[in-house]
């Protein structure tokens, strides 16, 4: 038996850069990254982007349908709403608080998901018990009835709707990151860290947090087209982001009743929502195969 | 001489789920009552079939479990019922090799921050010496500078061995409890590692816990050897005593199933019969007496107390007492 090692990826390249390499090696993953960069463009300067104003109305052009049919008109190139705005313009301009929200939603259920996912995982006993329990009090309770009373108390802000959407989130979150727990706490090498006089803390951060961290990203991607959805639902009951403000599902929940006469108002946004999700969840995948050691070699 | 480790009537039962609201009175007794005794620079070995409890002792020796009774020494201080913060200096006196290679080493981790780990939570050094030493331990154990900044998987489980015994050795401990560390290797890696064990600890001056179900690698490492059965110790002998002279019939079946490299001599066809019985329910009196040839009504009824003889051979049976000199052999052979 030899005690031959494999041969291994050049040393000189930093973890960061070979991580990052990784990721965009695939022609989908690079497309996903176009997607994402031309919505974060978008998020960042509609004005610059946008072909014209997207609150600006005109009634005598409603309802136009895209620039390549018989009644289209060339300069709206995927037509006009019901009150006669640019849908090119209003996608571009719905990005921004359609992607601000729904991320910064994941960021606030992944935070409190995996700090209560890790408690539960790693205490177990009393504080999982505890925890397991507001899991599924908060889960058996009906999610659009517990947004409608807090938005009803506490006012339809983007703020408000951050934190609720974040709120509703963290449940499965937790659950997602106390189930790797449990597998990975068992594992020899949180023993040795603990023979070696490891805090608890850093038993967590530093050994079961990064063998777990594959699976937080994967489903992270997930929960952002979720939330994207989510935000849709709540637009679509006017407890969203509230008119004339553009949002992706604001747009198809309003376009849904002209979808006879203008079908692009309601299935333009769809298919920008689906651009999304589809670009977050190819990446979610690659980057967590990029991430995990044991396949590096294989790439 | 006062022992480096001494554990007294130490025990570790696991309690059974109980029915809802319900606590159970019912437990798993992993083991039960158990006293030891390592001195500096010694091997123990200890031996017993899988579920006798050797890796429940082994994690309670190295205080990765809690023991339910009884009291640890280590250097003449109580570690039994220390929180983590009052074990960190114990930490760095003992230290833990585990059976898997596989899973004992951090896969997200580069050897060489598994090696430096130990020596920043203890704040050993400053990094360039931190650095210096992890460099070191790779030499000590035979593994090249080059390999620092590798992850596990891009080594073989002999090499992973190796990682795991430089982490243990970081601290530069007084007692590093093996737990069958080379179980789950190939036998000519098997060799290798416990060669490596020898030279450090004649290096180190180490002291070994070294718990294994082989007994010809105990035969090759330890000093003196503990055998185990359902959570307790049966016998404890200089491991040429115990070797020679086998007074527990237990000890007695399984020298008995080793196998012997020669054709002339017949192994015996069945040894031992029966499994390891229920540790929830164990038998009355000798937990053995089910399984043994020589058991007599007092083995029934009565548990037999652990008697030291001649030589300090330690022996729980009523049969074959430690003090008696005819010694009857249950397999005849």
């Amino acid at each position: 038996m030899s005690d031959a090692t494999v041969p291994v990826q050049d040393a000189t390249e930093s973890r960061t850069r070979h991580v990052l390499r990784t990721t965009f090696a695939s022609w989908p993953a690079k497309l996903s990254l176009v997607v994402l960069t031309l919505a974060l463009a978008c998020a960042i300067a509609p004005s610059l982007i946008a072909p014209r104003d997207a609150f600006l109305q005109d009634l005598s052009l409603r309802l136009l349908p895209p620039a390549w049919e018989p009644r289209g008109q060339a300069l709206y190139w995927l037509g006009t709403d019901q009150l006669g705005r640019d849908t090119v313009a209003r996608i571009i301009h719905g990005a921004r608080i359609t992607l601000l929200v729904s991320v910064l939603a994941v960021v606030v259920s992944a935070v409190i998901g995996i700090a209560a996912g890790l408690a539960a995982g790693f205490y177990r006993g009393l504080t999982d018990a505890i925890i397991l329990r507001l899991i599924d009090m908060q889960l058996a309770f009906p999610l659009i009835l517990l947004v409608i009373a807090v938005v009803a108390v506490v006012g339809p802000s983007l703020t408000n709707l951050v934190i609720v959407m974040g709120l509703s989130g963290w449940p499965r979150f937790a659950r997602i990151v106390r189930g790797s727990v449990l597998t990975v706490r068992h594992l020899e090498f949180v023993d040795a860290a603990r023979a070696i006089g490891a805090s608890q803390f850093r038993m967590m951060a530093h050994h079961i947090l990064p063998n777990i961290m594959s699976a937080i990203i994967v489903y992270a991607s997930f929960e952002v087209a979720r939330m994207i959805l989510l935000e849709a639902t709540l637009s679509f009951l006017g407890l969203g982001v509230q008119p004339p403000t553009p949002t992706w599902g604001g747009m198809i929940s309003e376009g849904r009743r002209y979808v006879n006469q203008s079908w692009t108002v309601a299935i333009a946004p769809g298919i920008a929502i689906a651009a999304v999700i589809l670009a977050f969840n190819i990446l979610g995948d690659a980057l967590r195969d990029a991430l995990d050691p044991q396949l590096e070699d294989r790439t | 001489m006062t022992p480096l480790l001494e554990a007294i009537e130490i025990a570790r039962h696991f309690p059974l789920a109980g029915k809802l609201f319900r606590r159970s009175t019912r437990a798993v007794k992993a083991v039960d009552g158990v006293s030891i005794a390592l001195h500096a620079g010694e091997t123990l070995g200890l031996v017993g079939e899988s579920g006798c409890g050797k890796s429940t002792l082994g994690r309670l020796l190295a205080r990765l479990d809690e023991p339910t009774g009884g009291t640890i020494r280590f250097e003449g201080q109580d570690i039994a019922g220390l929180d983590e913060a009052a074990l960190k200096p114990f930490r760095r006196r003992t230290q833990i090799v585990f059976q898997n290679p596989y899973s004992s080493l951090n896969p997200r981790q580069t050897i060489g921050d598994t090696l430096i780990e130990p020596l920043l939570i203890h704040g050993i050094g400053d990094a360039a010496s931190r650095l210096q030493r992890a460099h070191d331990l790779l030499d000590i154990v035979g593994l090249r500078r080059e390999h620092f900044g590798r992850y596990p998987h891009q080594f073989s489980g002999g090499q992973r061995q190796r990682i795991g015994i430089a982490r243990a050795l970081a601290l530069e401990p007084a007692l590093i409890i093996c737990d069958e560390p080379v179980s789950a290797l190939d036998v000519s890696i098997q060799s290798q590692i416990l060669n490596l064990l020898d030279d450090l600890q004649k290096r180190f001056g180490l002291a070994y816990l070294f718990i294994s179900h082989d007994l010809r690698v105990i035969e090759h490492i330890a000093d003196r050897v503990a055998v185990m059965y359902l959570g307790r110790i049966v016998e404890e002998a200089p491991v040429a005593d115990i070797y020679a002279r086998p007074r527990h019939p237990y000890t007695q079946a399984l020298l008995a199933a080793v196998p012997v490299p020669d054709p002339a001599r017949r192994q015996p066809e069945v040894v031992l019969e029966g499994n390891v019985p229920n540790p929830i329910d164990p038998p009355s009196g000798c937990h053995f007496h089910p399984r043994c040839p020589l058991a007599e009504a007092r083995c029934r009824s009565e548990m037999p107390p652990l008697v030291t003889g001649a030589g300090g051979h330690k022996v729980r049976c009523w049969v074959n007492q430690a003090e008696d000199p005819v010694v009857r052999n249950a397999w005849q052979i």
